[in-house]
C-alpha cells in the first residue's frame, strides 16, 4: 500500500468497515413503549441508533455490534435484545 | 451553560463515525463520541498511543471527522502544545481549539512529564484523560490508575496476592497543584454532565483538564451491556466523585442522596471477583469502602448528615 505524505487519511473513512457482522444479538424496539428519552442514541458506542420523526428510533444494523447498552439504558424498557440467526 | 439534548436525526453531529474497531460496548468510544458532540467541528485533536488510536485509525481509514493527529505514547501534551503555539504564531488561534484525548497510561504514567510542562507553560489546551484503569490495549497490564484490589495481568490476584496494591494517583489534584484554572472529573455514565464539562473546559482560557472515568468491558470483565450502568455505580458508591475545581476552589460536587456500599460496584466486575472468594477478601473490601468514605468526607458527597 502506498503511504501518503504524513500518512493522512480522508475524514470518516472507517464507515466502509461494516461492524454489524460482529453481532450475536440484535436490538429491537417496541415503539409503543418509547418515551423518546434518547438514552439509546446518547450511549450507543457505534452511533448505530438513529431517530426520525416518521420512523421513531431505529437501528443501523450495518454497524450495530450488539453490545446491548441501548436495551440496558432504555427508560421505557422499549428496546430488547434477541438472538440473531444468520 | 448549554443544555444538551439529543433530538436524533440531523442534530447529532456524528464526528466520530461508525466502523471503528472498538469492542462492543466500549466506554471510551461512547466518551469520545460525546466529547466531539460537545466540542463541535472547530477542534484539532491529539491522541497518543492507546486503544483510542488503535481502534480509530487503521490506515488508510479513520473514524475522525475533525483534524486528528497521533503522537507518541508520551508526548500528546507536547504535540498539542506545539499545535497551539503554531496557531498562535500564524494568527489563526480563533479558528480552532486544541484538544488532547489520552488514556490513563499515557497521562498518569508515560506522559506525566510533558503534561506537567503543558500546564506550566499555560497553553490554551483542553486535556482529557479517559481513565479505564489499566493498559487495556496491550492486554490489561496495571497502570498507576488501577484501583487497589483489582486484578490485572501484571498484578494478578492469586493465593498470595489480592491484586493491585497501590492507590490511584489523584490526577485532578496534580492538575490543581499546577494552578490549572479549570479541572473536572467526569464519568461516561453521566453523558450530559460530561458534555457540559467538555464545553466549559474548551471555553476556559488557558489549560484545562478533565479526568474521565470510562468502563472497559473487556478489561473489567463485565457484560458489554453494563458499561454505562457500572460507570454510574462508581459514582453512586463514592469511589468516583464528580466535581469541578475552578481556580483552585472545589465547586459543583455531585451529591448523593443515598450512597451505595462499594460491594454493589465491585461485585459487577470480574476483576474484583476474587475479593468475594479469597480469604481476607472482606478486609480488602473494607479498605476500598474506606476510600469511598474518605471521598465522601473530602467532597461532602452525602446529602444528609
Amino acid at each position: 500500500m502506498k503511504l501518503r505524505i504524513g500518512a493522512i487519511a480522508d475524514p470518516g473513512t472507517s464507515i466502509v468497515n461494516r461492524t454489524g457482522g460482529w453481532r450475536s444479538e440484535k436490538p429491537l424496539i417496541d415503539h409503543s413503549l418509547c418515551i423518546r428519552c434518547f438514552n439509546c442514541i446518547l450511549y450507543c458506542p457505534d452511533s448505530a441508533v438513529k431517530y426520525s420523526e416518521k420512523e421513531g428510533i431505529y437501528f443501523d444494523y450495518d454497524f450495530c455490534k450488539g453490545c446491548g447498552i441501548c436495551a440496558n439504558e432504555c427508560s421505557g424498557r422499549a428496546i430488547y435484545m434477541v438472538m440473531e440467526e444468520k | 451553560m448549554g443544555v444538551y439534548r439529543f433530538e436524533g436525526g440531523d442534530t447529532v453531529k456524528n464526528l466520530f463515525v461508525s466502523g471503528h474497531r472498538a469492542c462492543a460496548g466500549c466506554g471510551m468510544a461512547i466518551a469520545v463520541k460525546l466529547i466531539l458532540e460537545a466540542a463541535g467541528e472547530d477542534v484539532i485533536v491529539v491522541s497518543p498511543t492507546g486503544c483510542l488510536e488503535i481502534v480509530s485509525s487503521p490506515y488508510p481509514e479513520t473514524s475522525w471527522r475533525v483534524p486528528w493527529i497521533h503522537s507518541l505514547f508520551e508526548n500528546a501534551a507536547s504535540v498539542a502544545s506545539g499545535i497551539e503555539a503554531g496557531l498562535k504564531a500564524l494568527g489563526r488561534k480563533h479558528e480552532a481549539k486544541v484538544l488532547a484525548i489520552a488514556g490513563d497510561g499515557a497521562t498518569a504514567d508515560i506522559g506525566m512529564g510533558p503534561l506537567s510542562g503543558m500546564f506550566e507553560r499555560g497553553h490554551d489546551i483542553t486535556y482529557i484523560c479517559y481513565d479505564n484503569e489499566a493498559y487495556m490495549n496491550t492486554g490489561v497490564q496495571r497502570s498507576s490508575m488501577t484501583p487497589p484490589g483489582a486484578s490485572a495481568t501484571t498484578s494478578p490476584a492469586g493465593k498470595v496476592s489480592f491484586g493491585e496494591i497501590h492507590p490511584k494517583k489523584d490526577l485532578a489534584s496534580i492538575a490543581v497543584a499546577h494552578g490549572v484554572g479549570y479541572v473536572a472529573t467526569a464519568s461516561v455514565g453521566y453523558g450530559l454532565d460530561l458534555m457540559r464539562k467538555v464545553r466549559r473546559a474548551i471555553d476556559h482560557d488557558g489549560p484545562s483538564f478533565i479526568h474521565l472515568h470510562t468502563s472497559c468491558c473487556t478489561g473489567w470483565r463485565h457484560p458489554s451491556s453494563k458499561t454505562i450502568e457500572i460507570s454510574r455505580l462508581a459514582v453512586l458508591t463514592g469511589l468516583w466523585p464528580l466535581y469541578e475545581v475552578v481556580d483552585g476552589e472545589i465547586t459543583d460536587v455531585k451529591r448523593l442522596p443515598k450512597r451505595l456500599p462499594v460491594e454493589d460496584y465491585l461485585k459487577t466486575q470480574g476483576r474484583f471477583s476474587h475479593l468475594f472468594r479469597m480469604e481476607g477478601g472482606e478486609e480488602i473490601i473494607r479498605r476500598i469502602q474506606a476510600i469511598a468514605d474518605a471521598n465522601a468526607e473530602r467532597f461532602g458527597l452525602d446529602l444528609e448528615g
